[in-house]
């Protein structure tokens, strides 16, 4: 069998696969914090939480109610994300006037309770969810299963629908119009808080999405959330703050980067996108996408 | 005579703890173009802000087809018929030209269709695909007013559609708003340019220090003139 650069192409395509799976995690949610931070100008340090619940969700959901994977993909989010519309009513709008920091702190603080008040209840070790399309093909150079390839290609799918929806529809224009100048949209006649509501509902829902496809890969835990939102951020921030491409290009070659840095230097792995969040910021500030205001 | 579309009673504004309106009174009748004159500061916007609801603390009365609106949020406001094109233009950098176009929602039947303002406007077809802020200044005002004749709005409240534009912008924002009046919208203007206000308006209201202090009917300009030249400083 060939080798690149003395690396076996099993290590090198497994870890550029594990990369890509990781991307198109990092791609779902960076791309619902973008849209919330554009919208609301809010940095959703609930967004690991939001995607653990979506997780917690598919798995109470079976285990209960009995309901399968493929309807827990439409209910988790939907639960999950009015449950963010219930969080923004009762404490996030309060805060919109206030500076950034405010917003951040409160955010914080619902993610440690949400996190909390599961661990209390299931504990901090994992629970399995049942892989839904079990089974792969074996490529030559390396095996892909199934379900990986279902969720890199679902994460595609729901990123460019996403950005389809706000780039391309009259729902999008009244969002990105919001995100310039709230207060004449509103003075066109539109209902801004109420769409305000809704972007927040519809970034909470995308993270829990995301959660319901990492169920069958990780295990269901109370924590799962936690240090991906860290990454999630820096893909956020070298994006560019709210830029929805962005989000999904970063993402995407993000996991890729971080997968071959697993390759070729194994220990810097775990640090590598932060040094390219440091790079990028000392660079170009307002991130590979963003705008400067 | 034609029935009162806007009365405006004891309007008082304030900015945070600025109190900008001291008590605004006036009125304006269906189909009419009246202005609103005055110097920098005089309230001129501050007094459509606040109709349009934008304004948060404000006390007083405005009726709008008989009906109150102060303590309405601007939304409810813009949906019962009053579309606001503001001194800034407000155009989004986000979207092109049609996007901006078509962003106010419909209010009422009778607005124009996007054909329609696209021939009222014609520079804005050749540019539907541009991004709304590359446009040269005129023909962002021209935008900025396009849009809300989409909305069906009974009531167009223009903050000074012609500062900062060349002269032949200005004549043909003249004539556009002429034949808006034509159409049958009622229109209240905020204008510094006093000689382009005189030539299209049925009345000016003159604001002095948060206050309608003076009217002057278009048939009355003439002798009026050296008193409304005191009142603006020109």
């Amino acid at each position: 069998m060939f080798e690149l650069l003395g690396i076996p192409p099993q290590a090198l395509f497994g870890q550029l696969l594990l990369g890509l799976i990781n991307g198109a995690f990092y791609a779902m949610l960076s791309l619902g914090l973008a849209v919330i931070f554009g919208m609301l100008n809010v940095i959703n340090f609930t967004h690991g939480a939001q995607y653990m619940m979506g997780a917690f969700a598919a798995w109470l959901l079976l285990g209960y109610l009995d309901v399968p994977f493929w309807a827990s993909l439409v209910l988790a989010p939907v639960i999950v994300g009015l449950i963010g519309i219930v969080l923004e009513k009762l404490l996030l709008k309060r805060i919109y006037h206030l500076d950034h920091l405010y917003g951040f702190l409160l955010t914080f603080g619902m993610a440690l309770v949400i996190e909390g008040l599961f661990q209390l209840q299931w504990g901090s070790s994992g629970a399995p969810y049942p892989n839904p399309i079990p089974g792969g093909y074996n490529l030559g150079f390396m095996f892909l299963p199934t379900y990986r390839g279902f969720v890199v290609l679902a994460a595609l799918v729901i990123c460019l629908v996403t950005w389809y929806g706000i780039e391309r529809t009259k729902l999008g224009a009244y969002l990105r119009a919001a995100t310039e100048n709230p207060t004449l949209v509103r003075a066109f006649g539109i209902n801004v808080p109420r769409l305000i509501t809704l972007t927040y509902g519809l970034g909470v829902a995308l993270a829990a999405l995301a959660g319901v496809l990492a169920a069958p890969i990780q295990q269901v835990s109370a924590l799962m959330g936690t240090n991906l939102v860290l990454v999630v951020f820096a893909v956020v921030v070298i994006g560019g703050m709210g830029s929805i491409m962005g989000s999904i290009v970063t993402g995407f070659g993000l996991g890729m980067i971080e997968g071959l840095t697993k390759v070729f230097y194994p220990p810097a792995s775990n640090t590598v996108i932060f040094v390219v969040m440091a790079i990028v910021l000392l660079v170009k500030p307002a991130g590979l996408f963003g705008q400067t205001k | 005579m034609a029935e009162t579309l806007l009365k405006v009673a004891g309007l008082q504004s304030w900015y945070g703890e600025s109190h900008i309106l001291h008590g605004v009174d006036f009125e304006i009748r269906r189909g009419e173009l009246v202005t609103l004159l005055g110097r920098n500061g005089a309230g001129k916007t501050t007094t459509l802000k606040s109709i349009m609801g934008i304004v948060e603390k404000r006390t007083g009365s405005i009726t709008f087809e008989g009906q109150e609106t102060v303590g309405q949020p601007s939304d409810k406001i813009a949906r019962r018929g009053i579309a606001y094109c503001p001194e800034e233009r407000g155009i989004f950098s986000s979207l092109n030209v049609d996007e901006n176009l078509s962003l106010p929602p419909v209010v009422k039947p009778g607005g124009l269709s996007i054909e329609e303002i696209y021939t009222l406007f014609p520079n804005l077809l050749e540019r539907r695909r541009s991004q709304g802020t590359k446009l040269s200044g005129g023909e962002q005002q021209m935008l900025a007013i396009g849009r809300i004749l989409r909305t069906g709005a009974d009531l167009l409240l223009l903050d000074e559609p012609t500062e900062g534009l060349a002269p032949v912008i200005v004549q043909r924002i003249g004539e556009i708003i002429r034949q808006l009046k034509t159409r049958g919208f009622t229109i209240l203007l905020v204008e510094q340019n006093f000689h382009f206000a005189a030539t299209i308006a049925d009345r000016h209201y003159v604001m002095e220090d948060g206050r309608v202090v003076d009217t002057v009917v278009a048939s009355d300009v003439q002798q009026s003139i050296g008193k409304l030249q005191a009142y603006l400083g020109v």
